[in-house]
């Protein structure tokens, strides 16, 4: 079975997640391929052919672009499956592929049993495994859901690839995250607010009990989209990736976007009223209580003792 | 502008969920339904476009059983011109190019200039229908927009993309286009009294499911609960007891309280 790795390149770097692409196909023992509209100069380390397009000439965003030059090398490659990150990119331009090559697509796989591709749903609380019924197959892996031992190794054998197809949308730059002020990733006990604490006020206490643990307060999105807490503190995969010692998660449901930003600390509490909230599957401590009552309680405590 | 925005009814994902008999998806029995939440983006975006332009036209599609039309409903009460429910039995059990192609039928006929819809559903979460009904329809997709501006005076869209890491690509676009919305693109607004009054006079037409145009391309082959992975504690029982048992395992298992 061969399989076409579509890797990624963005603000003139080529995306070091290509190296989960190489483990999925490890691990799945397929003869893989890989395709990149990035630069000659910054190659992935990588045993294999490499078709490669000119992201100077066809953009870094440019999916009708990429779309033709993908569907080009499936055309030569015949692979039978495709394989993207599930990631702003690749969530972009697989559905354009499948749609094209009539395959199925599935989206977001963390893990393959038996054979099937896995992927969570109802925010996590849920999987679902899944039987693709086309020759061909898109795939998109979650972040983070395959990873090598250690570094990647090889180098490509480039063939390049060109279009004279025209893009309908266009991409004129970038704008950085505003991560200005407080650095979240380098403070060792954080506390953040969820959904949970439903409305602004309640963040006070989610403040509180940082202040009390000398800590520093962060957020989930939905806090932060809401305006109730500043950008920076925002953990998860469009925030910060936070690794303290010591993570507290106030009404937060764990969905994976945040899971990725903070599963990685050392000890990790949540607070929820839902035992069965997916952020449990990463917590070393769940309690089940309502923050507006638990969370007083216990910073009065941390302060008496 | 005429514009359509596909909106999705889901489960409140609070809920406590069942697997099905086949074991294939959820159990639709008692479980709390509400717009997905994505989508209310999309119909905010829409609506403040028609505040901006207000000759503009909203048609509000959903697909999906009888009580899907609540969700309509709402969509209407926060500024929606008309509703489309495509009355489907068994629209859970469809699979996203399923759905797109009965969207991007209903969207042929009527020459949309810009289709709003969620990146992705709280449920199935594939992200894949908005784009797949662009591809269907013939005409350009930005997904994942966390910004949206049009400018009367030279047609352009300009939009920002959300990247990983919360940086942001700046996208131009023209009409017609199909527009994925992420969270925080806005702040939806929640229907006044007034509005859902009004709402009840709007026009909401059902209308059947064509017969299936695509084969499947895929079936789910199980569904089911994550095994818990176990080490993690659960405490249970009264506040101030709790609040004593965490910090044993505090002073226990970290540094945090030295
Ligand atoms: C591309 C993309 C990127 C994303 N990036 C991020 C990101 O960087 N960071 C991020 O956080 N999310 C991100 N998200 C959103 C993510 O999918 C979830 O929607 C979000 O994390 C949910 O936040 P939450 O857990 O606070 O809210 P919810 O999921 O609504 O959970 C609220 C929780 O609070 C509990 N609760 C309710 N009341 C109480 C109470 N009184 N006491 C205690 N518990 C209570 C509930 O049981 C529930 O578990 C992203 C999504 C996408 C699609």
């Amino acid at each position: 079975m061969k399989t076409l790795l579509v890797a990624e390149f963005r603000e003139g770097k080529l995306r070091a997640e290509y190296s989960q692409l190489i483990a999925f196909a490890q691990q799945q023992q397929t003869e893989a391929a890989m395709f990149l509209v990035g630069n000659a100069g910054e190659l992935p380390k990588f045993n294999g052919t490499l078709y490669l397009a000119d992201a100077a000439k066809h953009g870094e965003y440019n999916p009708t672009v990429h779309r033709q030059l993908l569907l080009d090398v499936v055309a030569t490659e015949q692979p039978a499956q495709i394989v993207f990150l599930h990631s702003s990119y690749g969530w972009d331009l697989a559905p354009r592929i499948a749609v094209a090559l009539q395959a199925a697509q599935i989206s977001e796989i963390i893990s393959v049993d038996n054979g099937l591709p896995v992927v969570p749903v109802c925010n996590a609380k849920l999987r679902r495994s899944i039987k693709s019924t086309t020759g061909r197959t898109v795939l998109t892996i979650q972040a983070g859901a395959f990873s090598l031992e250690g570094e990647p190794e090889g180098a490509p054998t480039v063939v390049a690839i060109d279009t004279d197809a025209a893009g309908r949308v266009q991409c004129t730059g970038y704008e950085a995250a505003k991560l200005e002020g407080v650095d979240l990733t380098k403070a060792e006990i954080i506390v953040s607010a969820g959904r949970g604490v439903g409305k602004p006020e309640n963040v006070a206490m989610v403040q509180a009990l940082a202040k009390a643990l000398g800590g520093e307060y962060g957020a989930s999105r939905p806090v932060v989209d809401a305006g109730w807490v500043e950008h920076n503190r925002q953990v998860g995969t469009t925030g910060s990736t936070v690794t303290p010692k010591l993570y507290v998660a106030c009404g937060i449901s764990g969905a994976i976007q945040h899971l990725a930003g903070m599963k990685k600390s050392d000890f990790i509490v949540a607070i929820n009223t839902d035992k069965d909230a997916p952020i449990g599957e990463v917590a070393n401590v769940l309690v089940v209580a309502d923050l507006k009552q638990f969370l007083p309680v216990l910073t009065e405590k941390l302060g008496a003792r | 502008m005429n514009i359509l925005i596909c909106i999705k009814q889901v489960p409140d994902m609070e809920s406590k969920f069942k697997i099905n008999g086949e074991g294939t998806w959820y159990d639709r029995a008692d479980l709390a339904w509400r717009m997905n939440e994505y989508d209310e983006y999309a119909v905010e975006q829409a609506v403040r476009l028609k505040e901006q332009l207000p000759n503009s036209d909203l048609t509000v599609l959903c697909i999906g059983q009888d009580q899907a039309s609540e969700s309509i409903k709402k969509a209407l009460a926060m500024g929606c011109d008309k509703g489309v429910h495509i009355a489907d039995p068994d629209s859970s059990q469809r699979e996203p190019i399923a759905i797109a192609t009965m969207i991007a039928g209903f969207a042929k006929e009527e020459l949309f200039d810009i289709i709003f819809t969620g990146m992705q559903s709280q449920d199935r979460g594939s992200a894949q229908v908005g784009v797949m009904v662009a591809e269907l329809l013939g005409i350009p997709a930005v997904t994942t927009i966390v910004d949206f501006s049009y400018d009367e005076n030279t047609g352009a869209i300009q939009v920002k993309r959300e990247l990983e890491g919360g940086s942001k690509a700046l996208v131009t676009a023209t009409t017609p286009v199909v527009l994925t919305c992420q969270l925080g693109l806005n702040t939806p607004r929640y229907p006044t009294l007034p509005n859902i009054m009004k709402a009840k006079k709007k026009e909401l037409r059902t209308v059947l499911p064509a017969p299936a145009a695509v084969d499947a391309r895929q079936e789910t082959s199980a569904c089911y609960f994550p095994e818990k992975k176990g080490g993690g504690l659960v405490l249970e029982g009264e506040i101030p007891e709790l609040a004593d048992k965490l910090i044993q395992l505090l002073k226990e298992k970290t540094s945090a309280l030295a």
